[in-house]
């Protein structure tokens, strides 16, 4: 009898204890379903349809809430800029004419370009020089960026393959592979390559940017860096910093290729060959055979002259038989 | 046969220098923690980087680089005293073969070293084997230097290997575990006809080996400045010039580490005055060779003076560098050679001193070689501080270049602690022969 008497009272406890199981699932069921519902709506609501083009070249319209963006780790998106960097622009043969008789030692592309750069004031991809060749002959302001030779005798010493030419004929440094040996500045006649003595300027702030080979930023301790005719910008369009920043219009900066050039200053295209036919443009040092991208059109007719106060620091490269 | 108390002397003589007693300790000691101090300062450059040198971006190779070439060319004297000396029949120069064959790994073992001092980079020292580019002079150099100090070790192991046997045999006041490395090490010679021969053809490869090696370390380290467009580094004899110039300081080198032996391992009997006679004649050899290709060197583009050789040859003969350029060249070359010429002067002390400033006149003529060149580049230097123009070592940049130094003193000092200096064997064999 007893058991007769408890078996009743154990099933209505299990029957409660079903009853609120399910009523239990159920709402937690219900909510999730409303939960996603009004996700759902929020979705449509803002979404849009987009078309995306497949690797199999199929051109697909979806939600754009249904794309999720392929992000690319740092080390790939390293990767892909230093790929990018040494392939350089397909098609381009860049050069550069600097029309001597222009420069009024204005140092606008000094300055942009240490900006751009993150350089210290004593670090010069681009540096205006007092040149002076012999006692008579007038002083000048020469701007001398990396030549950027076709026959590059940095590129040539590199233990590493760090520093490289590239088919668009821009030569520059993977600052992630080079080993701070410095036989490249030993090698470079026009003294056109500076080395991280110290940590760089913003090493803390730019600890976590991904390295841009076309930018060389962020620049790294105990690597070189030099000039890289900004092959950022190239890539999208624009003139080099400094060629942009001139006030002058000391720079041409365009494609052998196409044989043109453009005044970074008045936006002016010219013929490249027929602006060095007329003006007499010439390259530095041609006798070392380093075959230089960088035309320079002599300082006649300047349109400023050379200041007094320069004067005596250009006289202290004379040559030493001539002075 | 000689009297077997005589070999008994011989033996115990050459290996009476193998033990460690106080004044080893003491020297040890010093040498350690100098050596510590050094590292420390090294510790410093690798966290500030390199601009704890005085280098800069024109000056960009310095005291680091000048010390690299010095201990390429003191390594050289290996080559000339055990192979070349060896080889053309030259009996005197074999007691000296082993002291010449030490300085000579010890030199180009750290020389590989000091370059790692000169890196902004050295934890991607790997990149050269990665990424190394044939076609760069430093691929050249690391490759031939690898080489040379393989052997050098080799050269300076085969001949050893019977000595060690001697060792074996006789130190029984070492511990066990000591005797047996020797024993070890000794590969069970047991003097037999045919160990014999194989002994001998093999240091005879090797010396044969070592000359052509030998000689394309210094001739590529010179590569690595004549290779540029640079005045006063753009130089077809810089090869035969370095090379030369490295026999100078690497005589000079075995003459101090002969003196200190003679005296401190009392090998007087070893090391006779006959040997410092031999080795004052050929310093003379040597320098006289030196001096003919400095002539060349330098007169050739002074009487010529194009714009930039006349910058340079301004700086060296009365510029900033006159003082250190005259002074190596009377101190380091000139007045040796006039001085070694008299009978007098080739005796153990006098030697001593001259082979003294030999061997500074060498390292400061490195310094000369490199630096003064960079200070006067092809464009005018501007629109840079002070410092960019002209070079001074710093404190610490002189410490790190000394650490190499002290790496050196120590590894001659153990490896002379561990071996006999002067090969027991051979010096048996010698009195045989000509008994």
């Amino acid at each position: 009898m007893s058991e007769k008497e408890e078996n009743p009272k154990n099933k209505s406890r299990r029957e409660f204890i079903q009853q609120v199981g399910i009523v239990g699932v159920g709402s937690v069921l219900a909510g999730s379903a409303i939960l996603a519902g009004i996700n759902y709506d929020k979705k449509k609501s803002t979404g849009a349809r987009i078309k995306v083009l497949t690797a199999e070249n199929e051109l697909l319209e979806i939600d754009r809430n249904d794309a999720t963006k392929v992000g690319k780790s740092k080390a790939e998106n390293l990767t892909a800029l230093q790929k990018e960097g040494r392939e350089g622009i397909p098609g381009k043969r860049w050069v550069m004419v600097v029309d001597l008789s222009k420069c009024k030692n204005a140092r606008k592309c000094m300055s942009a370009c240490q900006g751009a750069h993150q350089l210290r004031p004593e670090q010069h991809h681009i540096n205006v020089l007092k040149m002076q060749e012999s006692k008579n002959t007038p002083p000048f302001y020469m701007a001398k960026p990396c030549q950027h030779c076709d026959n590059p005798p940095c590129v040539a010493v590199c233990p590493v393959d760090a520093t490289f030419k590239r088919p668009d004929g821009i030569v520059l440094i993977d600052n992630e592979r080079c080993i701070g040996c410095r036989f490249c500045i030993a090698a470079c006649p026009y003294s056109a390559r500076v080395f991280n003595w110290a940590e760089p300027l913003l090493a803390e702030e730019d600890k976590d940017k991904t390295y841009n080979v076309e930018l060389n930023v962020p620049q790294r301790k105990g690597t070189v860096s030099k000039c890289l005719f900004s092959a950022d910008r190239l890539r999208e369009g624009k003139m080099p910093y400094c060629v942009s920043a001139c006030p002058n219009g000391v720079y041409y900066f365009g494609d052998e290729n196409e044989d043109a050039v453009t005044n970074g200053t008045t936006k002016e295209t010219v013929r490249f060959s027929k602006l060095l036919e007329e003006n007499a443009g010439y390259r530095l040092m041609p006798e070392l055979g380093t075959k230089t991208r960088v035309y320079y059109l002599p300082a006649k007719n300047r349109t400023a002259p050379f200041q007094d106060k320069d004067k005596l620091e250009a006289e202290e490269h004379l040559d030493i038989n001539n002075s | 046969m000689l009297d077997q108390s005589k070999f008994d002397k011989i033996t115990s003589d050459l290996l009476k220098p193998i033990r460690i007693n106080h004044s080893f300790m003491v020297w040890m000691g010093f040498l350690g923690v100098s050596l510590i101090v050094c590292l420390y300062a090294y510790s410093v450059q690798l966290d500030k980087g390199m601009v704890v040198t005085g280098l800069r971006d024109y000056v960009s190779w310095g005291m680091y680089i000048s010390n690299f070439v010095f201990f390429v060319a003191t390594s050289l004297i290996g080559m000339l005293i055990s192979a070349v000396l060896g080889l053309s029949g030259e009996k005197w120069a074999s007691p000296l073969a082993r002291i010449a064959e030490i300085i000579a790994l010890a030199f180009a073992a750290v020389a590989g070293l000091v370059i790692i001092s000169d890196m902004g980079r050295p934890e991607r020292l790997i990149n050269v084997f990665l990424y190394g580019r044939i076609q760069s002079p430093i691929l050249w150099d690391v490759t031939v230097v690898t080489f040379y100090v393989l052997i050098s070790a080799l050269f300076l192991y085969v001949p050893l290997i019977p000595d060690l046997k001697i060792c074996y045999d006789k130190m029984n006041q070492l511990p066990a575990y000591k005797r047996n490395i020797y024993k070890v090490l000794s590969l069970n010679w047991i003097g037999s006809p045919e160990q014999i021969k194989i002994i001998k053809q093999s240091t005879r490869i090797l010396a044969i080996l070592i000359i052509p090696v030998a000689l394309a370390i210094h001739t590529v380290t010179s590569w690595l400045f004549a290779s540029t467009t640079r005045v006063g580094w753009d130089s077809s004899i810089f090869g035969p010039y370095f090379v030369t110039g490295a026999f100078v300081s690497g005589s000079a080198a075995v003459i101090i580490a002969m003196f200190f032996y003679r005296n401190n391992f009392k090998l007087q009997d070893y090391i006779t005055e006959k040997h410092f006679d031999k080795m004052g004649k050929l310093l003379v050899l040597v320098s006289l060779i030196y001096l003919y290709f400095t002539l060349n060197e330098y007169m050739v583009p002074g009487y010529k003076m194009k714009k930039f050789d006349a910058m340079h040859i301004h700086a060296l003969f009365t510029g900033t560098h006159a003082l250190l350029f005259w002074s190596v060249q009377i101190f380091g070359l000139v007045l040796p050679i006039v001085l070694l010429l008299f009978k007098k002067m080739r005796k153990p002390l006098p030697m001593l001193v001259v082979a003294l400033f030999v061997i500074c006149g060498a390292w400061l003529k490195r310094y000369i070689i490199v630096i003064p060149t960079q200070e006067h580049p092809f464009l005018p230097i501007q629109n840079v501080p002070m410092n960019f123009k002209i070079y001074t070592p710093s404190l610490t940049e002189s410490l790190i270049s000394l650490a190499p130094i002290i790496l050196v003193l120590i590894i001659i000092t153990i490896l002379s602690k561990v071996v006999p200096i002067i090969p027991v064997h051979e010096t048996i064999e010698h009195l045989e022969e000509t008994k």
